[in-house]
């Protein structure tokens, strides 16, 4: 035997080097569905190689931020002046979100419904991967020294990536959603299909576990469903690309990433998570005469020649041209105020449509103009654009929190009411009833 | 010094300084892990392959390029989500088999270089997709096409490389 082992010495090193590491994986497999712990070669390794990476992202990014933020700074007055327009655009179809919202959370609410919002997230920037195609996962340089943890979702502005599956001091692995082992409820946009969200050995994502007799159009969105118990609902996931007949009796629906899985910087990561009931925002005791006197257009006590304030003199939001045109409307023919809806607690779409728990305050109102007031300098494109409807007689008091309809804003061109209208006229026809 | 099958003259075995030896795997492991984020093709090269490869062949040492394979492999795979083993074992084989190959066959011109480097790539990725498949259930395809498109892409890496480690190089 000893001479057996002296004349195959090499070989029998190399059985047994294979041997032993056959046996741990047979043992790290068997208990990979118990609580993992994470081995000390990986803490080791990743100790050795993280720290460079961090040095050269930071390097790398410091003297990309000294160029775009010192130095080349072509066409940047054109970008802020575009950027500003669209603030103006988003403001006001923030608006009309804010009240769709609180409609949703009333309807919620009554429905008793348990919703997750983001309340929480930690920046973090990529600092490496796994460096294996079989292994789709990437290093973040954010750890459990920032609060991280396993299993929390990390996203970016377009939508899922992935989970935390390690966590290090200053340092964690994140899985990605197009590795094989990865796995995220997801759901149709429009069909409302549940299933499940897969990767592939060949780094696609694939909607399993959807019926075969069910019909799925391509470029269809997939949100994520909440039910796997760690991405809230309504994240973006991405959009069906292929849709075909699958093993059994499922299809198989290939999806497009929304993220650009292969070019992640920053990434943010879901820290904490808040699951509790929708409330509706309560209105202030009101009398109904305040409230009939909202509705209905108004005499003034005494004749102005100038009454018509604009929303963004009174909410001290910008508000650009309409704040120059109020001398010339008519106090008479300005409808009855719209106290703007208050929510308690109304959500806001971040990132695109997950909703994060934020006090929101409605964005300021636009007023509506009377006849020869210049149109403000707003995008009037969108059918939808809300407005509120100040009242002619500032010091009218308004209660507080009383909802109101949405829809309210006139188009600059409509013709308006008569002078002589009477004090009683009914609500304009746009008005919802609450 | 071993006699060659081939040319029946003796070939140089080398050793490497202990700094080279750690530094060189250490940063194959780290650009492996860093280049696939900028460069996202370059997922389709193994360096820590590469320097076994290299190692095993310079030292031509069984042991040694076992021993070698096992370490390198067995630190990437500390850097996947997969049981630590996967990338051990394929690159123990392959460290074994080059530094074999080595002892018997000159393997230091371009040519050979280029033909070891593709012959291994691919023991190494049958290896893996073996342990992958029958230990860790992993499902992974094997597609013919890919990996010699990559086992070329990868020798001719190699081919450039080996050149620059050569440098490193100290006789025994």
């Amino acid at each position: 035997m000893e001479n057996f082992l002296s004349r195959y010495r090499n070989v029998s090193i190399l059985v047994a080097v294979l041997f032993a590491q056959v046996l741990g994986l047979a043992v790290q497999v068997k208990r990979s569905t118990e609580n993992e712990s994470t081995r000390l070669i990986r803490v080791w390794t990743v100790s050795a190689v993280s720290p460079l990476e961090k040095a050269i992202v930071w390097f790398q990014s410091g003297t990309s931020n000294l160029w775009h933020g010192y130095v080349y700074l072509r066409g940047v007055r054109q970008e802020n002046r575009e950027l500003k327009d669209e603030i103006e655009k988003l403001r006001l179809e923030r608006v009309r979100l804010v009240d769709d919202a609180e409609q949703a959370r009333r309807l919620q609410a009554l429905l008793g419904f348990k919703e997750q919002y983001i309340s929480k997230t930690t920046a973090a920037q990529v600092i490496g991967s796994s460096g294996s195609e079989q292994s789709r996962s990437i290093y973040i340089d954010k750890g459990s020294n920032q609060g991280l943890d396993k299993d929390m979702p990390v996203i970016t502005a377009d939508g899922v990536i992935g989970r935390v599956l390690k966590v290090y001091p200053s340092v964690s692995q994140v899985l990605l959603i197009n590795d094989q082992t990865s796995g995220v409820g997801a759901i149709l946009e429009q069909s409302r299909l549940q299933g499940i969200l897969r990767g592939t050995p060949a780094g696609e994502v694939i909607l399993e576990k959807v019926m075969s007799d069910e019909t799925v159009q391509p470029g269809e969105k997939v949100l994520t469903s909440g039910g796997d118990q760690i991405f809230p609902k309504g994240l973006p996931i991405g959009t069906v690309s292929k849709v075909s007949a699958g093993p059994e009796v499922f299809l198989n629906i290939r999806v497009r990433p929304a993220t650009n899985l292969s070019k992640l910087e920053e990434v943010l990561v879901i820290t904490r998570k808040e699951e509790r009931t929708a409330t509706v925002a309560e209105p202030a005791p009101a009398r109904a005469v305040d409230i009939l006197s909202q509705r209905l257009p108004s005499v003034p006590d005494k004749p102005r020649e100038s009454a018509v304030t604009t929303a963004g003199k009174a909410t001290g939001a910008p508000n650009p041209g309409a704040g120059s045109a109020g001398s010339s409307a008519v106090t008479a023919s300005v409808p009855a105020p719209k106290t703007p809806p208050v929510a308690k607690s109304a959500t806001t779409s971040k990132p695109n449509g997950a909703q994060v728990a934020t006090d929101a305050v409605p964005a300021p109102n636009v007023a509506p103009l009377a006849k020869g007031v210049k149109k403000p300098a707003v995008d009037d494109s969108s059918p939808s654009t809300p407005a509120s409807v100040k009242p002619a007689m500032p010091q009218k008091p308004t209660p507080p929190a009383v909802k109101v309809s949405q829809q309210t804003t006139k188009p600059i061109d409509a013709p308006p009411k008569p002078e002589q209208q009477p004090a009683v006229t009914p609500a304009p026809p746009e008005d919802k009833p609450q | 010094m071993p006699i060659t099958y081939t040319s029946q003259e003796q070939v140089e075995v080398y050793r490497f300084s202990a700094p080279a030896a750690i530094l060189i795997p250490l940063a194959a492991l780290f650009l492996q892990a860093f280049l696939p984020l900028r460069l996202h093709f370059f997922s389709i090269f193994d360096l820590p392959l590469l320097v076994v490869i290299f190692f095993a062949v310079a030292r031509r040492s069984q042991v040694s390029g076992l021993l070698t394979g096992a370490v390198i492999g067995l630190l990437q795979d500390s850097l996947t989500h997969h049981p630590i083993g996967v990338y051990g074992i394929a690159k123990t084989v392959v460290g074994f088999g080059a530094s074999s190959l080595g002892v018997r066959l000159d393997v230091e011109n371009l040519g050979a270089r280029v033909l070891v480097t593709l012959f291994f790539y691919v023991v190494h990725e049958f290896v893996y997709f073996l342990v992958a498949r029958g230990l860790v259930g992993l499902t992974l395809e094997w597609s013919w096409g890919h990996e010699l498109g990559s086992a070329f892409a990868n020798a001719i890496l190699a081919a450039i490389i080996f050149t620059l480690l050569d440098r490193f190089k100290l006789r025994a």
